[in-house]
């Protein structure tokens, strides 16, 4: 959670609220903000850490791994209107991409914008080219847009 | 927006909206049977977000958070596997 804390001040110049959730209760998430995470970053984790007891909310989310009793992984991008956008879950040993969340929250903001007149192809960031889909595209991707693109 | 709570001696807890609350007496009482076990989908994209309440720790307070408060902003929800965990 700190390298989500650590990039903070992006997500809120994106105009996005972050929301951590574990089963642990709040009084330990109290202690390991105190303890821990505040001398990883400075002033401790920024944003509300949620507490879900048993799982409930984490079961709902697809994410709550009875047997062990705890969360996965689960990432998930909701926009204005309280819808899903897209989510990642990963098996607990691997930590996510603080980059890749902040990307792909830019490009659902970028086609929010357009109002659904463009679409973004592989590994489209800010600056790279978008597509508008339409009659005149159909079968012509491959003039506009090469694979390498899709590259950093 | 979220509203600050005293907590008591029970671990303070809150769940899906529109799901039973938990009682103090948890222990005997069922959980909403779509939420247990061979009943599990995954969320779909595009569609609806579950709302849902929690407690949080947040800058020193303990505050009661509901996803709908945040309604008119883009939210990104981290679920991990717990606090003083490695990754």
């Amino acid at each position: 959670m700190s390298a989500v804390a650590d990039r903070y001040s992006e997500f809120q110049d994106l105009g996005v609220e972050v929301l951590s959730m574990s089963v642990d209760s709040v009084f330990v998430h109290k202690m390991w903000d105190e303890h821990e995470l505040s001398k990883m970053v400075k002033g401790g984790i920024p944003f509300p850490m949620m507490s879900d007891g048993g799982g409930k909310v984490g079961t709902v989310y697809g994410i709550y791994d009875e047997d062990a009793g705890v969360e996965t992984r689960g990432r998930f991008i909701i926009d204005p209107d309280g819808n899903v956008q897209g989510y990642e879950v990963l098996t607990p040993p691997v930590g996510r991409n603080v980059n890749e969340s902040i990307r792909q929250v830019q490009a659902f903001q970028h086609v929010r914008n357009s109002k659904g007149s463009e679409a973004l192809p592989s590994g489209w960031k800010p600056g790279k080219l978008t597509l508008k889909p339409g009659p005149d595209l159909v079968g012509k991707v491959w003039e506009v847009w090469k694979t390498d693109m899709a590259r950093d | 927006m979220a509203e600050e709570f005293k907590p008591g001696c029970a671990r303070p807890t809150g769940g899906p909206v529109g799901s039973e609350p938990v009682k103090e007496d948890a222990a005997t009482s069922s959980q909403d049977e779509s939420m247990k076990g061979g009943n599990k989908s995954m969320i779909m994209v595009g569609k609806k977000a579950p709302d849902f309440t929690a407690p949080a720790y947040h800058r020193g307070k303990f505050i009661n958070v509901a996803l709908s408060d945040y309604l008119g902003k883009w939210v990104v929800l981290c679920f991990y596997p717990g606090d003083f965990t490695f990754v």
